[in-house]
């Protein structure tokens, strides 16, 4: 099959820069009442699925925390499908929205409300191990970066998973494996290191 | 099937020209200096969890959401400054509109603070200037909002680094692989070509890119000056075969 060239020139990225709170999770940024900050609530009474936490810390390579974060999270609902586009005119909010964002705070550290995901399909036609992309700004990240939680007790869907084999030096993919707490929620703990010998693997997607 | 697939929603995307994009690590912008990681990126195509993506079609916004000179207002005075119009076309590398997409923007005020608690710049703040606002584009991927000129500002980088007057964008697209952080400048602004962050853009048709022009034709008689921003993102593969792959 052919593939047609692209006619434009993607817009060059550019930092988020020191004040991405102000722009992006006013609220955090104490600038309130204009508007809720986007994507701070993904669960809804109705969700179904396995109630989670996700939390970590971003750190960069002299091991001080990035308290100037931005994290987005994005993933699927229980059964392993993505929330779709709302029907034209809706009001009404999917029971589960896939996407949430939060701010790093003062020691980098960010939180996430979610559900535990349901496995997609990978390129390859099998399934993928369950899964949350993820997608990180700040000042000095020059181009947002992408990366992957997957689940310390999936160890056997990891060990099969299409995107953590594609990681050709193994002991870099526990970077992206969230150890499990228990408690009443379950929290899922996952650093993000920017540089350094625990770098996080960062893809191009 | 429907025969609309929105943009990046079905189909791969193109691969990211990262020699377009600045590269991790920029020595003239030291804050990359212990943030940029070392290793590069591990390029793959696009699985289903990016080519998906979150959309905000069902959120109804407030009508002051795209007003920044009134929608921090204390008491309903309005902010201080060079009033004007950004407004712009959300397109894809096909030049094909992205509708219904969320375009976020935040700034400093007219005389180039933040209203931030860790900003030190000794510039006033304006009381009914927040700095922040979003828009959801139209049908044919337009966003606007009003807004007050932003000031040039100093920073704390080389010895005495100016930011050219500039306006901060988020924008989402269609699938989670489209998310494009980037900044706007405006055109004839000398600062532009002087600043460390612009710089890390290697190309000088790709700085070109992010330089809004100003629209005399749009400018609001008597009220605000109109500066025109098109933001391009990254564009889906099979575009030509879009109807046939999902239709047959
Ligand atoms: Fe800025």
């Amino acid at each position: 099959m052919l593939h047609p060239t692209p006619i434009l020139k993607e817009t060059p990225s550019q930092t988020a820069g020191p004040y991405v709170h102000i722009g992006m999770t006013p609220n955090f940024a104490e600038l309130r009442g204009v508007y809720d900050d986007p994507g701070a609530t993904m669960l809804s009474e109705d969700t179904k699925g396995e109630r989670i936490a996700i939390v970590g810390r971003v750190i960069d390579g002299a091991g001080a925390p990035v308290a100037d974060a931005v994290i987005e999270i994005w993933q699927a609902d229980a059964q392993g499908s993505f929330a779709g586009p709302a029907a034209r005119h809706s009001n009404s909010a999917p029971s589960f929205t896939g996407w949430g964002r939060q701010a790093a705070d003062g020691d980098g550290v960010f939180s996430f409300q979610t559900i535990k995901p349901g496995a997609v399909e990978g390129p390859d036609g099998r399934p993928q191990a369950p899964h949350v992309s993820l997608w990180i700004v700040a000042r000095g990240i020059n181009i947002g970066l992408q990366t992957r939680l997957y689940f310390a007790d999936e160890a056997a869907a990891n060990e099969g998973d299409y995107v953590l084999n594609k990681i050709m030096d193994k002991r870099r993919r526990q970077t992206l494996i969230a150890r499990r707490e228990e408690g009443p929620v379950p929290r899922y703990v996952l650093d993000i290191h920017l540089q350094g010998e625990k770098e996080t693997v960062f893809f191009d997607f | 099937m429907s025969a609309i697939i929105l943009p990046g929603a079905d189909g791969s995307l193109y691969q990211r020209d990262m020699a377009w994009h600045p590269p991790a690590h920029t020595p003239g912008y030291k804050s990359t200096t212990f943030r940029a990681p070392r290793h590069s990126m591990l390029s793959l195509g696009p699985t289903k969890s990016e080519l998906s993506g979150p959309t905000f079609g069902h959120e109804t916004l407030g009508a002051l959401d795209n007003d920044l000179i009134r929608n921090f207002s204390q008491d309903g005075t309005e902010a201080i400054g060079q009033r004007l119009v950004v407004y712009g076309q959300v397109l894809d590398e096909n030049a094909r509109a992205v509708p219904n997409t969320l375009v976020e923007f935040w700034q400093a005020n007219a005389g180039g603070r933040y209203r931030h608690k860790k900003e030190g710049y000794l510039a006033a703040l304006d009381p009914n200037f927040g700095g922040f606002g979003r828009a959801i584009t139209d049908e044919n991927g337009f966003y606007s909002f009003r807004t007050v000129k932003p000031g040039a500002y100093p920073w704390p980088n080389g010895g005495n680094d100016w930011r050219p007057a500039h306006i901060h964008f988020s924008v989402f697209g269609h699938a989670f692989a489209q998310r494009l952080i980037t900044q706007m400048y405006f055109e004839g602004d000398p600062m532009i070509w002087q600043c460390p962050i612009v710089g890390t853009v290697p190309d000088k048709a790709g700085i070109e890119q992010l330089i809004a022009r100003l629209d005399r034709h749009n400018t609001t008689p008597m009220d605000a000056l109109a500066y025109r921003f098109d933001i391009v993102l990254r564009g889906r593969r099979s575009t030509m075969f879009e109807n046939r792959l999902e239709g047959n």
